[in-house]
């Protein structure tokens, strides 16, 4: 009996190496890219889209006959939200996976142990959504880029706008994350210098994913701010929109929110989108740009679903994948290193530049006014302006300054 | 004034929604013993149940007041099949087996929610008649968060009449206050447990299922409610519904006080009352003290059948682990590198869990503390890194001193509850101490020097920390020393009356354990070149507990196996699928319905 089980654990064990060993390899081999991001957990509800933007982009170009000559060919990883599962990945799709470069990460912290293991051995990373600065910046280095405007360049967006409002209280809630944090104070620095009079009346920081709403609101309303500025997002943005609007903080205080305007926040509260934020986002149905709207319509086919902020990402972050490994003219590192500094991709919305300073693309982001479109039953952003990286991004020499020497 | 009567309401609001979890799962525990982490799930199954009967029932929103309760049966019919399918067939087990059960469903339904209603975030309806405010003191307040006020003590004093005025509720409670002598006077244990798991299904569904409003749906809502409701739990005392009740008030009005004075406390504040008022209560506050077992354990048939690992075999998996780095590929030298990592650091737990038997849910403060000491000491300290990983498992111990001094004092899950409130503790600090510790972006470049870099040269390095710190922990086991500590866990009161110090042993084996633990740390993260708060985390300490209840509690080489099995698992599934978890979640439940000792237990042909 005891024999008998031992064998079929023996059994199962083996089984289990024998899955770990790679497929078979191909006579001719496609370029093999690596990808990872957090299908579960956390990060979940935001990189099903991507995942789409990303095939999409693979199929399209790989219809067009691949990347010199080669067909591409994604491997997937999952991250579950934690940076040690990412590092994990990374390991495997390098070493067994023979992966050209890494690309993907969603949250910040997963995206900078990527990037360091990248660093350390020697490979390239592209950082698609993560947004902490640090990436391109403080934890800077050659083998990362990084495509999404980040933190800093999204909460300066809306900083010049804000500062040419009335408001001169002001209060923040975010959650107690450094993307939270650094998105509130790079706001509210560039506010000061524009706007020296404004003062800050209070803050709160939620617990990310496990706010209280009600308390919350309430602690702001007795703050009797002017203006409010939000770095809440997913889950705690939706349960906090309820408690306020019933609470009716929106009625009396005008509100300031980073990346709320993007479908991925907004979509989900349906008619419940508080109007009148000045929002960044992106408004995929308002924007006239002939292969942006070729893009959107191929899209829904594709996936009969609309897009969101996410899906274009995605898409951008392949389609400057296969720019790089052309003009770098095979899957060498060093040259793909190369080919990334100062790289031109045309895109659905236009052209962008990988900074050759410190990779950060020139991607911008809309900045508009939120509104509730009651036929299609969602939020929508009006008034919008697309602000391109360059507008408010640091000079070279700046960013030099930020980056460490090496 | 009337700003702080409206911070009250809210703060009361907040607890009458956890009190119907908490009460749920006091009930579960108090007479079935079972730490049933899967509670959570059933809420948000509730929850998800109540968002798509709304808009399935042809009652336009009034449905809402029809799927609330609909939802709340469907869920404790779940919670009753769960136990008569699955639950009754380990309650011989050692009382642990139920805990990786439950933690197994939690995998399960999580996937199952985000396959069936997608990961997406979600609003639900509105309660019709109650989605408006109403101005109290000058001020809006949510007429929904009024009826729930309201509907709460309803819920209590329904739980009191089932209590005292029912012939059933008696038994209940008889069984809670000592469940061996129900049994012998013959009442059917398995028809009360299973009452009692509907009913505390159901009540955990109701709480699901009222929240909708008030709340968004995420397929991540399970674990953050869990952890939340057992603190109410436990601060109000195991099995007491009273005692939730008065919990649940302290930390929902605390909470929305604490706010406004610190308002970055909220990550911790309920892990801080929850650790005061152990220190001041060890029984919670309306709890009553364990009934001595009459048997001579709780932990009886813990020690499983030992197997008699000949030594040609450890000889040669000595060998195969020494040859390994030459024959496999790179990257399978450094998945052993992790299995290593993490065979120390279940094995470190099994000292408490199996030798000291203390289940600790707070292990990963340890884990983190290593790994943090080690990255600190080299970046900041500027420490060589051999010597940054010896002094890292130093300071886990160090720290462990301290909190083990208070987590000693306490038994059984008080005893868990607070090292779990420890281990937040240290995961708060390191999450918000953005100067030296990173915050939440962690510490980057912990990587070893180039003499170490390559992955054979850190994979010897990782190995003889590992050998060497399991083979330590095997010698303090079986040392006069691991023996007492045995006798203190099977009968703690004989132990004493021999002129055993219970609490020296008992913390002499935390401190060990947290030592080895904060080497396996530090072999962690040189293994991955970062660290992050997520090292402390629940999730973290939820791991080794897992490893070692898989492997086998019952003897020293489960925690390692156990661990090398499941980093397998998991290292294949997630390769394979997004849905890892139920996969992962059905072989666990295969595996602990088939093999109850875990899997060295399977191996043991000794016969019983």
């Amino acid at each position: 009996m005891g024999s008998r089980r031992l064998a079929s654990l023996l059994t199962l064990t083996l089984v289990l190496i024998a899955g770990l060993t790679p497929g078979a390899t191909w006579a001719q081999a496609p370029i093999k890219l690596g990808e990872i991001n957090s299908y579960s957990g956390i990060g979940a509800p935001f990189t099903g889209p991507y995942r789409a933007g990303v095939e999409m982009a693979v199929e399209e170009i790989n219809a067009k006959g691949g990347v010199l000559g080669r067909k591409l060919e994604v491997v997937f990883r999952d991250d579950k939200g934690q940076p040690a599962e990412a590092v994990k990945h990374a390991q495997e799709l390098v070493e067994s996976e023979k992966v050209a470069l890494i690309a993907g990460t969603f949250l910040s912290n997963v995206g900078l142990a990527v990037s360091d293991w990248a660093k350390q051995n020697k490979t390239m990373f592209v950082a698609a959504e993560s947004l902490t600065e640090a990436i391109t910046w403080a934890k800077g280095h050659d083998h990362a880029v990084r495509l999404r405007p980040n933190t800093y360049e999204q909460g300066r967006m809306l900083a010049e706008k804000a500062g040419k409002m009335k408001y001169v209280k002001w209060a923040v809630i975010g959650p107690n994350y450094e993307y939270g944090k650094r998105a509130w104070e790079t706001f509210r620095d560039r506010l000061k210098e524009l706007k020296p009079e404004v003062q800050v009346v209070g803050e709160q920081w939620p617990t990310l994913g496990k706010i209280e709403p009600g308390p919350m609101v309430t602690a702001i309303l007795n703050q009797n701010p002017d203006a409010l500025y939000v770095s809440l997002f997913g889950s705690d943005w939706l349960a906090f929109v309820r408690e306020a609007q019933k609470r009716g903080l929106f009625q009396k205080t005008f509100v300031v929110g980073i990346l709320l305007g993007e479908p991925e926040y907004i979509d989900p509260l349906k008619l419940e989108a508080p109007e009148g934020m000045l929002v960044t986002g992106y408004p995929w149905y308002d924007i006239n740009i002939p292969a942006h709207k070729d893009w959107v319509a191929r899209y829904i086919k594709r996936s009969d679903k609309t897009p969101v902020l996410g899906s274009l990402i995605g898409y951008i972050t392949y389609l400057s994948v296969a720019e790089a490994i052309k003009k770098a003219g095979g899957t060498d590192t060093d040259k793909i290193v190369a080919a990334f500094k100062g790289l031109k991709v045309e895109t659905p919305i236009g052209s962008i530049t990988f900074r050759a300073s410190d990779g950060q693309s020139t991607m911008g982001a809309w900045v508009g006014t939120t509104k509730v479109d009651a036929k299609r039953g969602v939020g929508i952003m009006v008034n919008h302006e697309y602000i391109p990286g360059e507008k408010v991004l640091p000079s070279d020499e700046e960013v030099k300054k930020l980056r460490p020497a090496n | 004034m009337s700003f702080l009567f409206i911070q009250l309401l809210s703060g009361v609001a907040n607890a009458m929604v956890l009190f119907l979890i908490a009460s749920g799962l006091t009930l579960i525990f108090g007479v079935t013993r079972i730490v049933n982490f899967a509670h959570g799930s059933l809420y948000m199954l509730a929850a998800y149940l109540t968002y798509s009967l709304v808009s399935a029932l042809p009652l336009g929103p009034a449905g809402f007041y029809v799927a609330v309760p609909v939802a709340a049966a469907l869920v404790a019919l779940f919670g009753g099949l769960v136990e008569i399918v699955l639950l009754r067939r380990v309650y011989r087990a050692p009382e642990l087996y139920q805990l990786l059960l439950t933690f197994a469903l939690v995998l399960v339904v999580a996937d199952a929610v985000r396959f069936v209603w997608g990961a997406d975030n979600k609003t639900g309806p509105e309660a019709p008649g109650l989605a408006g405010s109403v101005r109290i003191a000058g001020q809006l307040f949510p007429t929904y968060d009024l009826a729930m006020i309201a509907f709460g003590p309803l819920v209590a004093l329904g739980l009191w009449w089932l209590f005292y005025r029912t012939r059933w509720g008696i038994l209940i409670r008889a069984a809670t206050q000592d469940r061996e002598m129900v049994a012998a006077l013959g009442v059917d244990q398995r028809r009360l447990f299973t009452g009692v798991f509907v009913l505390g299904s159901f009540l955990a569904g109701l709480a699901g299922a009222l929240q909708v409003p008030r709340t968004a749906l995420t397929t991540v809502m399970d674990t953050t409610v869990i952890v939340e409701a057992f603190v109410v739990v436990v601060i109000g005392g195991m099995g007491s519904v009273w005692g939730a009740l008065l919990a649940s008030l302290l930390i929902g009005v605390l909470s929305a006080f604490g706010i406004l004075i610190l308002p970055r406390i909220s990550i911790v504040l309920i892990f801080i009352v929850m650790a005061v008022v152990l220190i001041i209560r060890p029984w919670g506050l309306l709890g009553r003290p364990d009934v001595q077992s009459r048997a001579a354990s709780g932990a009886a048939g813990l020690e499983a059948p030992r197997v008699p690992l000949p030594k040609a075999w450890l000889a040669g998996l000595l060998g195969a682990l020494v040859v390994a780095p030459l024959v496999l590929p790179t990257f399978y030298v450094w998945l052993l590198v992790e299995m290593l990592a993490f065979a120390l650091f279940a094995t470190s737990l099994h000292l408490l869990m199996g030798t000291g038997g203390m289940v600790s849910f707070g292990h990963a403060a340890y884990f983190g503390l290593g790994a943090y000491g080690a990255a600190l000491l080299m970046k900041s300290a500027g420490l060589p890194m051999p010597l940054a990983f010896l002094a890292a498992p130093v300071l886990a111990a160090a720290v462990s001193v301290v909190f083990g001094f208070f987590s000693v004092r306490l038994t059984s899950i008080y005893f868990a509850m607070l090292t779990l409130a420890f281990a937040q503790i240290v995961f708060a600090i390191v999450h918000q101490w953005y100067e030296v510790t990173g915050g939440d972006n962690g510490l980057l470049g912990v990587w070893p020097p180039p003499w170490l870099k390559s992955p054979a040269h850190y994979y010897y390095w990782a190995l003889g920390a590992g050998a060497a710190g399991i083979a330590l922990l095997k010698v303090v086991g079986g040392s006069p020393f691991g023996l007492t500590l045995r006798a203190v866990r099977d009968h703690a009161r004989r132990a004493e009356a021999v002129g055993v110090n219970i609490r020296a042993h008992q913390l002499v084996a935390f401190v060990v354990a947290g030592f080895f633990a904060g080497l396996a740390g530090a072999v962690f993260v040189y293994l991955k070149g970062s660290v992050f708060p997520v090292y402390v985390d629940a999730p973290m300490s939820v791991q080794p507990l897992v490893m070692v209840l898989l492997g086998g509690v019952g003897s020293f080489a489960g925690p390692a196996i156990g661990a090398v099995v499941y980093k397998l698992l998991d290292s294949v599934i997630t390769r394979y699928t997004e849905y890892w978890q139920v996969v992962l979640g059905a072989i666990l439940i295969l595996l602990v319905t088939t093999f109850p000792r875990g899997i060295v237990g399977v191996l043991g042909w000794r016969k019983p």
